[in-house]
């Protein structure tokens, strides 16, 4: 128990520090800038006075490493800073948009984790049948497709032929639990889409790598039935590199959101950064993908975590 | 790739090498034979896009971005796949997409693996300080997610298309660094590397005589699946608006431009999605033909 703890504890650590150096890459990237970003804002034609009177307004006047600190503070207290495009509080941007977003990849999740364990389970258990090699095709080529073909195939399908569902998925705030489910089901379904693929592939390759293990070969011996020996004795050592999988396919939901909410126009943080690139609004893209980056590290750090707890090896040491 | 995997991957290359008589020609047309249907349509989809690429403008009329008609059009004789959003030929531009939305996937692919291929090398055969110090880099790096990062070093660099090869090279190189890193690692331990080193020879010739030969089927492998990844971002990143800007013809971007016509039951602008769906599924097909034939890399992952 100790040594998992210790484990955890380190891991914990490290990824305290891989969070404080992004957010010191995503800080300083701005630095790397010809000139500074006053004078990228206002142009090459801003008078001296305006340009000092702007960086003041900024605090660029003020060193590197004040700022920095400054910044990670005051993010720390929720507070983001302001837009440069509307002068709007960066946080208030954020607010709904974020949950927005995590609604949907949990969406997604919900429905892309029980499928993808069970069609790898299944390819596991019927390897090699025609079913398996199915399989094997149509995740080759659903990884092969960009988002936006799944989607506006989805769209040319659903809403415009069949005209099930709606091509936008417009929620607010005060949009009610079974409406937003509705509208944000063909995003979900499109994100789905993307990362079935990866999870299913991973989980049959993890259980068939177990079955070539004694153990397995002696419960097939004892004359245990295949779903037995797969269900009860392959799956527990197999969890391991799936939870890891499923949390790093996770940690892909949430960047795929990206392109996915702009094709249906879904109000969420992704559309916020791609909006914000095109006018290079530079204080909101920053405290997007700080926030983008550090559920991407969080997440990743729960897989690794959650795959030092689940490992029999190290729950009962010998 | 533990080191068992790469002697069986060695040793069923010997195995299968051919009576010398045969030129290395007939070989592969042998081997060509051989390949499963997959991924003789994977080779076919490669060659295809190519040929379009390199005679693009001697398959089309019109010009890149030359205005030939009304705003959407339908599809008919003259112009076969009906026009785009500012009235220029539909299959003009898709033709010139391969050139310009292959090419550039393809450079960056190319520039990622120089990058990436290089300094794993180095790292694996220098070790020590150089090791980690490359290694700690790349783990932050990889730590950001891909397409964020690219948004916003794009942000702070602006949208060209020699920044937009730097960037993804330099994100991407970091996969091919782990890659070359790890294959290098289990190379570097062998005696012929260690005799090489008595023998007193340079860097250069153990890292390119003695290293790479026996790092390449991996990395080949690697490549195609790169390729798809890059050429998968790159398209994202142009539909989104951020990535080629006009008037470049680009599959990305058309899709983006026209995508109001599938509102109108039109499929037209589902084709150049398509055109990058069908070129990923190719090298996806061409590449696991290739992993099958070279070790069970696939499998063990």
């Amino acid at each position: 128990m100790q040594k998992i703890l210790n484990m955890v504890a380190q891991r914990l650590a490290l990824g305290l520090v891989v969070l404080l150096v992004v957010s010191l890459i995503i800080f300083l990237g701005v630095e790397l800038l010809p000139g500074d970003l006053a004078q990228a804002m206002l142009g090459q034609q801003a008078t001296e006075e305006t340009l000092i009177a702007f960086r003041k307004e900024l605090r660029l006047d003020l060193p590197m490493h004040t700022r920095y600190l400054e910044w990670l503070f005051n993010i720390l207290q929720g507070d983001f800073g302001r837009s440069l495009a509307n002068n709007r509080e960066i946080s208030e941007l954020i607010g709904s948009r974020l949950g927005n977003t995590l609604f949907l990849a949990l969406f997604a999740a919900t429905i892309a984790v029980p499928l993808s364990l069970t069609l790898g389970i299944l390819a596991a258990m019927y390897r090699n049948s025609y079913y398996d090699r199915a399989i094997n095709i149509v995740t080759l080529s659903s990884i092969s497709f960009p988002e936006f073909f799944i989607a506006y195939i989805l769209i040319f399908i659903f809403s415009i032929n069949l005209g099930w569902m709606p091509s936008l998925s417009n929620v607010s705030a005060d949009t009610p639990l079974g409406e937003r489910l509705f509208v944000s089901l063909m995003p979900a379904i499109t994100l789905t889409l993307v990362v079935v693929a990866h999870m299913m592939r991973m989980t049959r390759a993890a259980i068939i790598n177990l079955l070539a293990s004694p153990y397995i070969e002696m419960a097939n011996l004892k004359g245990l039935s295949r779903a037995r020996v797969i269900l009860k004795h392959a799956l527990p050592n197999a969890l391991a590199p799936i939870i890891n999988v499923i949390v790093i396919n996770l940690a892909y939901l949430i960047v795929g959101v990206v392109i996915v909410e702009v094709v249906f126009v879904y109000p969420g943080l992704g559309q916020l950064i791609v909006d914000s690139v095109q006018k290079r609004d530079i204080p909101v893209v920053q405290a997007c993908s700080l926030i983008f980056a550090a559920t991407y590290i969080l997440l990743n750090l729960t897989a690794d975590i959650l795959s030092i707890v689940t490992n029999p090896r190290l729950l009962h040491p010998k | 790739m533990s080191e068992a995997e790469i002697k069986t991957s060695l040793e069923s290359a010997d195995a299968k090498a051919p009576p010398p008589k045969t030129s290395k020609w007939d070989e592969a047309k042998l081997e060509l034979r051989k390949a499963p249907l997959s991924a003789k349509f994977g080779l076919l989809v490669i060659v295809s896009y190519v040929f379009a690429a390199v005679f693009a403008p001697l398959l089309t009329p019109y010009g890149e971005s030359e205005i030939v008609g009304e705003v959407f059009m339908e599809w008919d004789e003259v112009h076969i796949l009906g026009t785009d959003n500012l009235g220029r030929d539909m299959l003009t531009r898709l033709l010139y997409g391969a050139r310009n939305t292959v090419g550039i996937a393809f450079i960056t692919t190319c520039v990622a693996f120089l990058i990436g291929g290089i300094s794993g090398m180095l790292a694996a055969i220098l070790g020590g300080w150089t090791d980690q110090i490359l290694s700690r880099i790349v783990d932050v790096l990889m730590a950001i997610p891909q397409l964020i990062f690219a948004l916003l070093l794009l942000t702070i660099f602006g949208t060209s298309i020699p920044v937009l090869i730097i960037i993804i090279a330099v994100l991407d190189s970091t996969r091919v660094f782990r890659l070359a890193r790890a294959v290098s690692h289990n190379v570097v331990v062998t005696d012929f590397v260690e005799s090489a080193r008595l023998r007193g020879e340079s860097m250069g010739w153990i890292s390119i005589r003695e290293v790479l030969p026996n790092i390449m089927p991996p990395l080949v492998a690697e490549f195609g699946l790169r390729f798809c990844f890059v050429f998968l971002l790159i398209s994202g990143l142009s539909f989104l608006g951020l990535g080629l800007q006009p008037p470049t013809a680009d599959w990305g971007s058309m899709v983006r431009d026209n995508a109001t016509l599938i509102t109108y039951g039109d499929i037209t602008p589902l084709l150049p999605a398509g055109a990058i769906a069908l070129l990923t599924v190719g090298v996806n097909f061409v590449v696991d033909w290739f992993l099958h034939k070279t070790s069970g890399l696939r499998d063990g992952q």
